[in-house]
């Protein structure tokens, strides 16, 4: 079971949420994993306190141009959907951050004068973490746009997506890093504030996993401020809020001290736990349907 | 020699349009005969690399000379492989700036002047 924590809006708590529900279902002997996909701000460890024992590089694959090969023929410029590369003046140029690591100007390269080239874009680090969790996160290089393949490969590393739940801590937004992340999850556990920036982009987040046909619901953190706009439009959207956490001055301070909810709150592992017994429900009622 | 000049609407008597890689138009005139034409820019709407995506279409087109607001690094870097000249200015119409170019008061950029953008 794969259940990814998404939002739309940044600071809602998504990290609060995953990081109490892997802590719950970990401290009922499941086996449980942690993947920190916001890999251009990871924060889980804070909560999760892990000891990272595996560490590896990630890299891109870059075209590099042998110039003594090369006929500035324009070939690979023709085939670059993102003007990556570009023939001009009979020379070959290559832009490294603008590469997605496709391939395809050293396949259509007609004088073979393409090779790649590993480009480091961030690094992925792993290890036990508290309650036995397995945890590992996506450490994007500062200045790097290209985060979708570190989370790419952190979702492939060291066969965590395998344990019994993995839960994916996702970047906030809707673009290609959240894609990324949400692709291959169950279910979607969408966590908003009731306010309208809560609600403008919880919206996206719902369009975005209906898109990836990705069952989801949500929860209400901060529950008591702002206004009834989240409830109207989940009751209409027909997205089941699942859980709410009140807006409580106690929460924010022991979060702010860098505890997780459920140990500063144990009366929250059950909720927690109920929390995915109703997942699980509601993935094998849409499974079945 | 054939020079482009970065504009909004393609016309060449309205401001000019100070960006180089997603501006709409290039106005590619004739620096002897001021013979010109406007031609939509491909790389307007580039997902990423709209500087060296103009470059090439610019290249394409036989432009030895180019005038714009600001050329990020992509751009510049671009443009210097392929020997094109790069022009810099604040503000004026296509024709005004044609005048300035010819006249050699437009200042030649050597080094990229504006951010980079994706």
């Amino acid at each position: 079971m794969i259940i990814a924590v998404a939002s739309g809006k940044g600071g809602t708590g998504k990290t609060t949420v995953a990081a109490s529900l892997a802590l719950s279902l970990a401290e009922s002997g499941q086996a449980v994993a942690c993947l920190d996909c916001d890999v251009e701000a990871p924060n889980a460890h804070i909560f999760l306190d892990p000891t990272f024992e595996h560490r590896e590089t990630v890299n891109q694959l870059i075209p590099e141009v042998d110039p003594d090969l090369c006929d500035g023929c324009g070939e690979c410029a023709d085939v670059c959907q993102f003007h990556a590369i570009v023939a001009l003046g009979g020379k070959t140029l290559v832009f490294p951050e603008l590469c997605h690591g496709c391939g395809s100007c050293t396949l259509v390269c007609p004088q073979k004068a393409i090779s790649e080239v590993p480009r480091p874009l961030g690094v992925l680090e792993g290890g036990p973490a508290a309650g036995g969790i397995g945890f590992a996160r996506g450490v994007l290089n500062v200045g790097e746009p290209m985060a979708v393949p570190v989370i790419a490969r952190l979702k492939k590393w060291h066969g965590l997506i395998d344990a019994g739940v993995v839960i994916l801590d996702s970047p906030p937004g809707t673009s290609c890093p959240v894609v990324e992340s949400l692709r291959g999850a169950d279910f979607a556990l969408l966590v908003t504030e009731p306010t309208p920036f809560g609600l403008h982009d919880l919206r996206l987040a719902v369009e975005l996993v209906r898109i990836l046909g990705i069952p989801a619901g949500v929860i209400i953190n901060r529950d008591g401020i702002g206004d009834a706009g989240v409830d109207d439009f989940c009751r209409d959207a027909g997205v089941p809020i699942l859980m709410r956490i009140p807006m409580d001055r106690r929460i924010a301070e022991a979060l702010a001290r860098g505890e997780s909810l459920v140990a500063a709150f144990p009366e929250y592992l059950d909720r927690f736990r109920d929390l995915y017994d109703r997942i699980v429900k509601t993935y094998r009622q849409d499974a079945a349907s | 020699m054939k020079i482009a000049i970065s504009s909004p609407d393609g016309k060449l008597d309205t401001p000019f349009s100070p960006r180089f890689g997603r501006c709409e138009y290039f106005i590619f005139v004739d620096g002897e005969t001021r013979e010109w034409e406007a031609k939509d820019n491909p790389a307007a709407s580039a997902r990423g690399g709209a500087g060296p995506q103009a470059v090439q279409f610019l290249a394409n087109n036989g432009v030895e000379a180019v005038i714009s607001g600001q050329f990020g690094p992509n751009a510049f870097t671009s443009l210097e492989a392929a020997g094109i000249q790069a022009y810099e200015a604040d503000g004026g119409t296509p024709s005004e700036l044609l005048d300035r170019f010819l006249a050699g008061t437009l200042k030649q950029v050597n080094t990229a002047t504006g951010p980079k953008r994706h």
